[in-house]
């Protein structure tokens, strides 16, 4: 029982999380959006008894993606919108 | 296309994607209740024919080798494909990367940054390298241990500075740790050819169940591939560190 209230409850946060994701639209907050998606990812993974997926998961996902969108947003930023 | 279009276009589609997905999921067996042989097979073997207790990790790295070779590579090409996108050219303008809001000063990282990056520094390295080289024992691996031990050199980062990231990841220790990594993979399967075994046939003596040396050459493949991983994601960050703030500094 309580591990149905657990995976339910895992389930709406990913949903709700997943949601916040895409009515994002800034792309720097998206990316931590999609970081604390990432993470919750990972949480599910293990509550449904993958702990081997939800580690990948979590350090793809909460730290690997984000990091790369962030330092890419960063180089974007950096050389600034073309003056031609 | 106007927005009107575009709505009775999302419309259409959204139906198809939900009766598409309907089909396909109505006739999964319930929750909770699949069955596969290929599952059971693995549960049945991984502890008496390979002395692995993680079946995935058997299933990675010994039942499928192969496969994960194929995937570690995806791995190796897009690193070197971020580091080819960012290598600096000759002709590069450098005065094309002035900060748009000229004369703002970054803030330095606060001080319970700091405190918190350096306390977690070794804790960090420490959990890379058990999670690398208990694959076999308990979920993890090469994989995700090598992205934790990436992670090391950038707490660095934000405790310290740039000059001591590139102390701790110098570029040629971990290109020849990428390198190193994913060339293994291949040496230890072709080792295994070498002594009259498939490749990746799993030749080594298999060890005590639930050691650190259990499974025979999974352990070795996991190191190589936790070397790739740590080294490739450390050669990335690099590249894309280095383009961003190297000419800050000249």
């Amino acid at each position: 029982m309580s591990e149905t209230i657990l995976q339910t409850g895992i389930l709406i946060f990913v949903a709700a999380a997943g949601t916040a994701v895409v009515f994002n639209r800034e792309p720097l907050s998206q990316a931590m959006v999609l970081s604390f998606y990432g993470l919750l990812l990972g949480v599910m993974f293990f509550v449904f008894q993958a702990p081997d997926v939800g580690l990948s998961q979590i350090v793809v996902g909460a730290v690997g993606l984000p990091l790369m969108i962030l330092l890419a947003l960063a180089r974007v930023k950096k050389q600034g919108p073309k003056s031609d | 296309m106007t927005r009107r279009v575009r709505r009775i276009f999302f419309l259409f589609s959204s139906v198809a994607l939900g009766w598409v997905f309907f089909l396909a999921y109505s006739s999964l067996a319930p929750f909770g209740y699949g069955e596969s042989k290929y599952g059971d097979m693995v549960n049945a073997i991984t502890v008496p024919e390979r002395h692995i207790t993680d079946a995935v990790t058997a299933v990675n790295f010994d039942i499928r080798g192969f496969d994960t070779l194929g995937e570690e590579f995806i791995l190796f090409t897009s690193v070197i494909g971020v580091v080819l996108l960012m290598r600096r050219q000759k002709d590069e303008p450098a005065g094309d990367h002035e900060d748009q809001a000229s004369g703002r000063v970054v803030p330095p990282a606060s001080d319970a940054v700091r405190v918190i990056s350096l306390l977690l520094i070794a804790p960090t390295v420490l959990f890379g390298v058990y999670v690398v080289t208990h694959g076999q024992v308990t979920p993890g691996g090469g994989f995700q241990g090598g992205v934790i031990l990436s992670t090391a050199p950038l707490l660095l980062y934000l405790c310290a500075d740039y000059t001591q990231f590139r102390r701790a990841v110098p570029r040629r220790l971990v290109e020849a740790s990428e390198a190193f990594g994913a060339a293994a993979y291949i040496l230890i399967g072709g080792a295994c050819v070498a002594l009259g075994g498939l490749f990746l046939q799993n030749l080594l003596p298999l060890g005590k169940n639930g050691t650190i040396t259990a499974g025979g050459i999974v352990p070795f493949i996991d190191l190589g591939v936790g070397l790739e991983v740590s080294g490739g994601l450390s050669l990335a960050l690099l590249a894309y560190l280095e383009e961003l703030l190297e000419e800050k500094e000249q």
